[in-house]
């Protein structure tokens, strides 16, 4: 009984003090008076959770945090499904655009962003030119300067930033089918458009569950893009949930509400996790 | 047959630039003298390659790049040590043993790394200010530390689960004993595991950004990534600055990754998918 404390103690006790600790006290915070000066003043029931309700910015930050999500990964898994294709056909040069393809992925999403918003500029940025020369355009835009306009771009940045992983996980999907599989499609006649959607699709459906999930929960928690790009202004108008919830805490010093929209958000995320752990245990379980 | 494959490169070849193209912009930005910065249109490429940008940012003072890639380096090279010290004999047990707790050790380690830090901010704030850590290193070392265990653990587990048993035994009966066994024959051979825990959890700590945003403060204690936002301020605008600062920290990473790229697939999918 001793043995496993011995070595698995030092991993769980990190796990506790760091994420499961957090947990609670994001909970109790959440159910707290705080001072604008972060002093605890007290129980405050339900309190900070109707305050956040009442705040007339909500149901836009819900609404853009669903476009947010629902957008980015769903173009990036369409994305995705080509690119893991692409890699996984045999052409010269394959092995360069594979690296390619890691560049964003281990950059700093800050930094990418970053480098996005300034191409993106009004006056300065190589977009508006490059649309211009090509006759797209025939006056800058001012692309980070509307809300709606704004998060399209920043949604194509978060796409960008995702398309490395997801590539990668639907390759590695694509490599762990037989080839005697097509070999049999092939020999049954099925050409190449009913081979992809009727025996590549349905095997990739693993890998494609797992990067949907996996994605839904990293675009959700996304903060870089937007802080960087337009720190979810003019006002709240490009703000998603994550970048809501920071500037409540230290922008407007209202760290109970911030706490209540964390525990809204903790509560979404751990459903798609449950969601995630099913499936894992089903795919265990059938393999 | 040969013009499918003229195709395939064709495309294949747009796609890497397509993705290559911020961070060429990134690199002619990093070059262009500083009045070439704002003109309007802007050209495409630096009239002047200007070089010295890339040693001028180590005598700045605001921000002060040399010291932050210090802290940086010192920051994520700790949280690795630290995710690696308490992943390894994790990970080495749950493969190696069957016990009561298993199971619950293994979800709550899933269950870890679907949290990114950002979904917990105000939690870890908090936390941080009532055990004193907030501005210092030691707490910005631990959440990344644990933040990233899980991927350490899964990676480590499923190379330690492949090495077979006997192989083990057999070098406890020529002698070496158990710890022997695992420091000559085990270890050597979960290696490429290893490294890729090392390597994965580096870059993951070194492009940290919200956590570092959050609780630390003073300008000794800055890591780039929190470092950089401050060169485009309401009082200088110095892109170039950024962008060549921004490329110190990158191109290390990727060359990096790219050794360790083929590896990290199931250990981020946490078994989910087999890469």
């Amino acid at each position: 009984m001793l043995e496993p404390v011995l070595w698995l103690g030092p991993a769980t006790l990190l796990i506790l003090t760091m994420v499961v600790w957090p947990v609670i006290e994001m909970i109790r915070t959440s159910l707290t008076r705080v001072s604008s000066t972060g002093q605890s003043q007290g129980f405050a029931g339900v309190r900070n959770y109707t305050d956040l309700f009442a705040q007339g910015d909500l149901p836009g930050v819900l609404l853009r945090t669903l476009v947010w999500v629902v957008g980015v990964v769903t173009v990036t898994l369409v994305l995705s499904l080509g690119l893991a294709a692409l890699l996984n056909s045999r052409f010269p040069g394959r092995r360069l655009v594979r690296w390619a393809l890691i560049v964003p992925w281990a950059s700093s999403v800050l930094m990418t962003a970053l480098i996005w918003r300034w191409m993106l500029n009004n006056f300065y940025g190589v977009v508006n030119r490059l649309l211009m020369d090509l006759g797209v355009l025939d006056a800058p835009v001012n692309w980070l300067a509307k809300p709606g306009l704004a998060l399209a771009a920043m949604m194509g940045v978060a796409v960008f930033v995702s398309l490395p992983f997801t590539s990668f996980v639907l390759l590695a999907g694509l490599q762990s089918i037989p080839a005697e599989v097509y070999e049999a499609a092939r020999v049954d006649g099925a050409g190449p458009v009913r081979g992809y959607l009727g025996i590549t699709l349905p095997l990739l459906r693993p890998s494609l569950v797992v990067a949907a999930i996996i994605n839904v929960i990293n675009v959700f928690n996304s903060f870089p893009i937007i802080w960087a790009m337009t720190r979810g202004g003019p006002g709240f108008a490009s703000d998603t949930t994550t970048t809501y919830l920071y500037k409540l805490a230290f922008d407007n010093q209202s760290v109970g509400e911030s706490a209540a929209m964390a525990v809204v958000n903790f509560g979404l995320i751990l459903a798609v996790v449950l969601v995630y752990l099913r499936f894992v245990r089903r795919q265990e379980d059938t393999t | 047959m040969k013009l499918r494959t003229v195709l395939l490169t064709a495309v294949g070849w747009l796609v890497a630039l397509a993705f290559l193209a911020p961070y060429a912009e990134m690199l002619l930005t990093a070059l262009k003298p500083t009045p070439e910065l704002m003109k309007s249109p802007p050209s495409y490429l630096p009239s002047r390659w200007e070089w010295s940008n890339f040693t001028h940012i180590w005598s700045l003072t605001d921000p002060r790049v040399a010291d932050a890639l210090v802290f940086s380096l010192y920051v994520a090279g700790a949280a690795t040590l630290l995710a690696l010290a308490v992943g390894m004999p994790a990970a080495y047990y749950t493969a190696r043993h069957r016990f009561r707790g298993r199971g619950a050790f293994l979800l709550l380690v899933l269950v870890t790394q679907m949290f990114a830090p950002t979904a917990l901010l105000v939690g870890i704030y908090r936390e941080m200010v009532s055990l004193d850590l907030t501005d210092t290193a030691e707490g910005l070392i631990l959440v990344n530390a644990a933040f990233n265990l899980p991927f350490c653990v899964w990676i480590l587990n499923a190379y330690f689960a492949s090495i077979p048993r006997e192989l083990e035994e057999a070098a406890w009966l020529d002698g070496t004993g158990r710890f022997g066994a695992l420091t000559r024959v085990v270890l050597p051979l979960a290696m490429p595991g290893v490294v890729t825990a090392l390597v994965y959890t580096f870059i993951a700590a070194w492009n940290e950004y919200v956590v570092a945003l959050t609780i630390t403060s003073s300008s000794n204690r800055m890591t780039l990534t929190k470092a950089i936002p401050g060169f485009v301020t309401s009082y200088h605008e110095q892109w170039q600055y950024l962008f060549a600062t921004s490329l110190v920290a990158i191109v290390p990473v990727v060359v990096l990754f790219v050794f360790v790229e083929r590896h990290l697939v199931s250990g981020l999918t946490a078994g989910g998918v087999r890469g």
